[in-house]
């Protein structure tokens, strides 16, 4: 893949380039502030960028900022933002207008590298990849109107549904077969009232709003 | 440090111009309104002063006494706000409220009491009565400056029109109408006699006189006015600059403790993770070095990887610990928002802040929920929390509430005096309301300074 990074930290934006290029990616260029990025995504025309939340001039959210307008002009290319501290709110701001190829994940997610390049290449693809941080306050919202018919199983398997996993991906996790997964995602889009939706993104989406539903 | 600023040019104008100017000054028209108004709103506050406390302490033996007593406390301090009022409109001070805060009792006459033994109510009944004689004197100096100011300067141009084709004064105080113009002096005696143009002259640049002393005497008076508002209307001067010193001092020591808890969170937290870090990192290199156990190498750099990541998350802790960045970057409502979803005990969150109020103020209200949110999942044992943040005005309101068991106090050394510190540093006050049994409000109000 083509990918562009953002991120003002020297050391991080290297290791980053390194561990992806181990993995046979390409990165087609680099820049430390947010304005540059846009600039670069507009003449390389990546495969996914990866931005930083928090950069140079201001040092607050111009990296988010930079990553909604470039899902704005150019809704084909896919950014996964990696961020020092994962809010929900920002986590929204991400989301509203679609949730496919967005990703928002914690930095020391990058850590775990085979979870991280498989959130990467979902986000390249058009999927989700939403930080277990952000579904966890998400849920916690929701649990302020308890929506207790589900089972703790299923709860499990919501949250890595809104984490963007595919039903391959939370069998893996769960150690359980697909098959066992999709009948869980039944019964939980059923007790919720949710409409089935088609591919992953999407689910992402119905599981988002129907959390986002429950905030008062 | 930073550098002293720069010094300033003040432009001094002329003071032949600045005098010219003075009569026509806003400021000067408001001082003289306000020296003006005096006497009505003196007239007034004497008479509901004087008649209120009679009527109160004469029915006091019918026990009917006692509660227009109380309503007496009630209408002087709304009598204080108005004046206060006034003052920060017409004379440009504006002067805190002087009251002590009220107590958070459950008891009827906790409040009313607590305002009759404070100081600053009598005061400003003091304030209330002395304004009818002050208010006489500056209504009469500055209505009959300004008057006969006027009336001197223009005398040419409505001398006319007059009944009497010349007018005079037989003496100080008794205006007369005699067909022959006497001013007269002190004393009495036949008088002088205007009928020349120099004469006429000669009273209007008396007149032109009088108008251009008149604002310095205005200013004079206003003046001695400010002195009266901030003296008796803004309380104890002393005592606010003890309380100033008192919770800076507060402050200070909740910096020093703020930075004691850091070192030994970065100490006992973080740098052991590193340390053991390291020490598995060193095992590895020492197996892979000998090359005798290559699985159990594996195995400490996995531990390690583990450790490296539980240190990030504890220094990510950390900073959200000193400043959480979404409350600079998104204000109250996502900040505390995230903190609800954090906490324990489910708590509701409504934000109502249209203009963002100043960091510090901020930063103080996250604190003050953060630690309440904290007091309420260790102590309360409730099943849930109410958030409401508001700001009127200038003023921004925070109240927590929980379904607790109540009893939480603010003792030396506990979380909560700490916030009362922290909001005291920025002339907040914090009340505290909880009988035993529960249930438990915690109110904190702080000025915005906008």
């Amino acid at each position: 893949m083509r990918i562009v990074i953002a991120e003002d930290g020297v050391l991080l934006r290297e290791g980053l380039a390194h561990l992806l290029a181990d993995e046979g990616h390409e990165v087609v260029a680099s820049v430390g502030d947010a304005l540059g990025l846009v600039e670069v995504v507009e003449r390389e025309q990546p495969d996914v960028c990866i931005v930083d939340v928090r950069m140079p001039p201001t040092f607050t959210d111009e990296g988010l900022r930079a990553a909604i307008e470039i899902r704005s002009r150019w809704p084909d290319t896919p950014v996964l933002v990696l961020s020092q501290y994962v809010e929900e709110r920002y986590a929204v701001e991400l989301l509203s207008s679609q949730t496919s190829g967005v990703g928002y994940l914690l930095k020391q997610r990058v850590a775990d590298v085979r979870d991280f390049l498989d959130a990467l290449e979902r986000v390249a693809e058009g999927g989700t990849a939403l930080d277990p941080e952000v579904v966890a306050q998400l849920l916690a919202r929701a649990r302020r109107h308890p929506h207790d018919e589900l089972t703790p199983r299923e709860r499990e398997v919501l949250a890595l549904m809104a984490e963007g996993l595919s039903n391959a991906g939370i069998a893996q996790r769960l150690v359980v077969t697909e098959g066992a997964v999709e009948k869980h995602v039944t019964s939980i889009f059923t007790k919720l009232g949710l409409e089935f939706a088609e591919t992953d993104h999407r689910r992402v989406l119905a599981v988002l709003r129907y959390l986002e539903d429950r905030d008062p | 440090m930073t550098l002293p600023p720069p010094p300033v040019r003040v432009r001094t104008p002329n003071p032949l111009v600045r005098a010219l100017r003075a009569p026509f000054e806003l400021r000067t028209w408001k001082e003289t309104i306000h020296l003006l108004l005096n006497m009505p709103i003196g007239i007034a506050t004497f008479t509901i002063v004087v008649t209120g406390f009679s009527l109160g302490f004469g029915l006091l033996i019918t026990l009917v006494g006692i509660p227009i007593l109380i309503a007496m406390l009630y209408v002087s301090r709304g009598m204080g706000w108005f004046e206060r009022g006034r003052a920060k409109l017409l004379l440009d001070v504006d002067v805190p409220r002087p009251y002590r805060p009220d107590p958070t009792s459950d008891r009827w006459w906790g409040v009313p009491v607590s305002r009759m033994t404070d100081p600053a109510t009598w005061i400003e009944i003091v304030y209330h009565l002395l304004l009818l004689p002050i208010g006489i004197l500056t209504f009469t100096i500055a209505f009959t400056l300004w008057v006969l100011g006027a009336s001197l300067l223009f005398l040419p141009v409505y001398a006319w029109a007059l009944p009497q084709p010349v007018h005079a004064f037989g003496s100080w105080g008794e205006a007369t109408f005699d067909p022959q113009l006497h001013i007269g002096v002190v004393g009495g005696g036949d008088g002088w006699v205007i009928d020349t143009p120099i004469e006429y002259a000669a009273l209007v640049l008396i007149g032109a006189a009088i108008l251009l002393a008149t604002p310095w005497i205005v200013r004079g008076l206003a003046n001695a006015n400010r002195y009266l508002v901030r003296g008796l209307l803004g309380g104890n001067v002393f005592e606010r600059v003890q309380t100033l010193t008192d919770s800076r001092a507060a402050a200070v020591d909740l910096a020093a403790e703020d930075r004691r808890r850091i070192e030994r969170d970065l100490h006992d937290g973080v740098q052991q993770r590193l340390v053991s870090l390291a020490i598995e990192l060193g095992r590895a290199k020492e197996k892979l070095d000998t090359d005798t156990d290559p699985d159990g190498a594996k195995e400490l750099v996995g531990e390690a990887h583990e450790e490296a990541k539980r240190a990030i998350t504890e220094v990510r802790d950390l900073a959200r610990g000193i400043h959480p960045a979404v409350l600079t970057d998104r204000g109250l409502d996502a900040a505390l928002s995230s903190l609800a979803t954090r906490s324990p005990v489910p708590a509701d969150v409504r934000v109502d802040v249209a203009e963002r109020p100043p960091a510090s103020v901020e930063a103080a209200a996250y604190f003050v929920v953060s630690e309440a949110l904290a007091n309420i999942a260790k102590h309360a044992n409730a099943t849930r929390a109410d958030v409401t943040v508001r700001r009127s005005g200038d003023r921004l309101t925070v109240k927590v509430e929980d379904d607790g068991v109540g009893g939480a106090s603010l003792v030396v050394g506990s979380g909560l005096a700490g916030l009362r510190d922290r909001v005291g540093a920025l002339d907040g006050e914090l009340h505290l309301l909880s009988p035993k049994g529960g249930p438990t409000v915690l109110m904190v109000e702080i000025p915005c300074g906008s």
